[in-house]
């Protein structure tokens, strides 16, 4: 599949580590944007938690770092080898009539 | 008119048909003709049209038209058509023949007026189906396909035993409003559950969809779990068992969206989350909340649609869909990634995508209706999504480290399948009037309002930021070849292990008893030996045979005289 022209060719917009950078400031300066907006823009709220400043911005961050963490810690005792339940067919074939060992 | 009385499903059996004896052309003109001639005419059909038969004294509808079938109907015929140009390529009668019945059988159970009908589809559903996961013709789909024909035959055998009950207590076959206040209520609601991928029941999707084709996952990811939806919405509209069923649905599998390797199985797992807003708003059950439902699983069968044929894509020019083996794709594979990232914008309810004027209705009547703890459920698992369908897929795919494959873009008319989703994902999100107005209820509903558009902005680019942060201090999970455990793990591996030692203690008893009464036996025969040693005892081991046969030739002469006294 590798095709060395195209490797070889310039390099490609994120090779330049500039392009990256940039775009983060621009991830962080929408985020601080938005944050600002929350003093301007007169929300019509449902929930008393809605008035509370930075809610939405707040429960975003801190739910996805939650999330992953939780997701980490959720590998220690769900983790399991790539070939987990094949070793189980495997096995059973083996112990069946053995003919049918197809993979 | 005679053509109105002909129901979609049937087009696409002769579509089937046609498929399997052309080849070549004429087969892919046919395939394409079949959604869109179907398509036309669908369009010509008023609500309220029907047909029905009495069978064994009980009136049959096979065929019965009203706005909430017509909305599925319509959006079948758009992934149809989508995933036939997607699977254009493809020269497998076997898949092609298998598509065209699936998607009529979808067809024919979102326009099933009875619950025999529904039966039938229901379980055609699961036949088709299950050939587009064994096409894949690999020891694994041969597994994940049996384990994935097994539950939904059981799905559907309860639906019939439902079915059943449900005519002894009404009466009627009739599918409408069925609720949870009887036997037959709760049946059918299992049936429905299982195939809508309750938690628990929901692991056929999680390991099937991963393991079918290229194209097969395309048909397969549309079609199943809307018709579960749609059955859910019409025979459980405002069960509020629901409403906490979905929305542990929408959280539980981000969880393990995050730590999956494999990015098809990732895409499944956000299937389930996306299916627990909807099924959170059928439970919900005013009109906000089943417009939001309805038009939730309208968009997601077209955004799924479009991440799975990106993945897909991926999976076909490279042969790898692990996220541990991918990366730097966008080199190679630019026109793929945009389309993707329009996917990811649309699952992840972007203002201007479609996800976001569906998803915001389900979220609203939520709010309205007092379910405030659900609201915040809702608002992370949107969060969670954000972060492995929205992020995850387009970054692992296509950036992240440089994997040194180059691939292309994958052939034309994958291209232009993704293209056409892409379109409608973009189409639906600036102008959803369109998609409204074919909601079965009219709530004059607009999300465009600041509060929302604010909102939903705010938490999606500090999602983002999370996810930048983390990666950037090191602590996000990286790609693991890795298979997690979840609850299939209770009857793969609990289970069997389970009986197997049940089996083997109960053999080791059995053994032990079967040894204790040959003791048992050994020492009467003993104790009789002894008692009558010395050879001149009636029952003494050393009596001749000889004797014995002649006493019991006595007693048969004895019952012989005995019978002609009688």
């Amino acid at each position: 599949m590798k095709n060395d022209k195209l490797s070889n060719k310039k390099r490609a917009l994120f090779d330049n580590r500039k392009n990256v950078t940039r775009v983060l400031i621009a991830l962080y300066g929408i985020c601080a944007l938005l944050l600002i907006l929350d003093f301007f823009i007169h929300r019509h709220i449902s929930h008393s938690w809605e008035n509370l400043f930075g809610f939405y911005p707040l429960y975003g961050f801190v739910g996805c770092v939650i999330l992953v963490k939780v997701a980490t810690w959720m590998r220690t005792f769900l983790m399991r080898p790539e070939d987990y339940y094949d070793n189980e067919c495997k096995e059973q074939i083996e112990n069946g009539n053995g003919n049918n060992n197809r993979s | 008119m005679w053509m109105i009385e002909v129901p979609p499903f049937i087009p696409f059996f002769v579509g089937a048909l046609i498929a399997a004896f052309t080849r070549g052309t004429l087969r892919n003109v046919a395939m394409l003709a079949v959604p869109l001639l179907s398509a036309l005419h669908l369009s010509m059909v008023p609500t309220g049209a029907h047909l029905q038969f009495d069978f064994l004294e009980y009136q049959l509808v096979p065929y019965y038209v009203d706005k909430l079938s017509l909305m599925f109907a319509y959006v079948f015929h758009i992934a149809a058509l989508i995933a036939i140009i997607y699977s254009l390529h493809v020269r497998d009668t076997l898949q092609q023949v298998a598509a065209m019945l699936y998607a009529g059988s979808g067809l024919g159970a979102v326009f099933a007026g009875d619950l025999l009908t529904l039966f039938v589809f229901w379980e055609l559903l699961a036949l088709t189906s299950v050939f587009l996961i064994w096409a894949r013709r690999t020891q694994r789909s041969y597994q994940a396909g049996m384990h994935y024909l097994i539950i939904q035959v059981l799905s559907g055998v309860i639906l019939l035993v439902g079915a059943l009950f449900y005519v002894a207590e009404h009466d009627t076959l009739e599918f409408g409003y069925i609720g949870l206040n009887s036997v037959a209520g709760w049946l059918i609601f299992i049936a429905f559950g299982i195939k809508c991928a309750f938690p628990m029941a929901h692991n056929w999707l999680t390991n099937a969809y991963p393991e079918a084709t290229v194209t097969g996952t395309v048909f397969l990811s549309a079609f199943t779990t809307k018709v579960a939806v749609y059955a859910l919405a019409r025979g459980y509209p405002g069960t509020e068992l629901l409403v906490y069923i979905g929305a542990a649905m929408t959280c539980f599998p981000i969880f393990f969206a995050v730590i999956e390797n494999d990015l098809r199985r990732v895409l499944a797992y956000s299937l389930i989350n996306q299916v627990g807003f909807m099924v959170v708003g059928i439970g919900i059950g005013t009109a906000l909340a089943i417009n939001g439902a309805v038009s939730h699983a309208f968009n997601d069968v077209i955004f799924k649609g479009l991440l799975f044929m990106s993945m897909g894509a991926v999976l076909k020019m490279t042969g790898r869909i692990n996220g541990s083996d991918l990366g730097g794709l966008y080199k190679t594979m630019p026109k793929t990634t945009v389309l993707c990232i329009v996917g990811a914008a649309s699952i992840s309810a972007f203002p201007l995508f479609s996800g976001f004027v569906s998803k915001s209705m389900v979220m609203s009547a939520a709010l309205e209706n007092g379910f405030d703890g659900i609201w915040l459920m809702l608002l992370f698992a949107s969060a969670g999504v954000f972060h492995h369908a929205g992020i995850k897929i387009p970054y692992f795919a296509f950036f992240a480290h440089d994997s040194g494959i180059r691939a292309k873009d994958p052939p034309t008319n994958m291209l232009v399948a993704m293209s056409i989703a892409a379109f409608l994902c973009i189409v639906i999100g600036i102008y959803p009037e369109a998609l409204y107005s074919l909601l079965p209820y009219d709530t004059g509903y607009n999300p465009y309002d600041a509060t929302h558009v604010l909102a939903q902005t705010q938490l999606l680019f500090f999602s983002a930021l999370a996810f930048v942060w983390l990666n950037l201090r090191g602590l996000y999970p990286p790609e693991l070849r890795s298979v997690n455990l979840d609850a299939d793990w209770i009857y793969r591996r609990l289970a069997p292990k389970a009986i197997h030692s049940l089996f083997a203690a109960i053999w080791r008893v059995d053994g032990a008893i079967r040894q204790q009464c040959l003791v048992w036996i050994e020492l009467c025969l003993n104790y009789l030996s002894r008692r009558f040693n010395g050879g001149s005892g009636l029952l003494s081991a050393t009596r001749p045979v000889g004797s014995m046969a002649m006493w019991i030739t006595v007693l048969l002469a004895l019952y012989l005289l005995l019978s002609f006294i009688r």
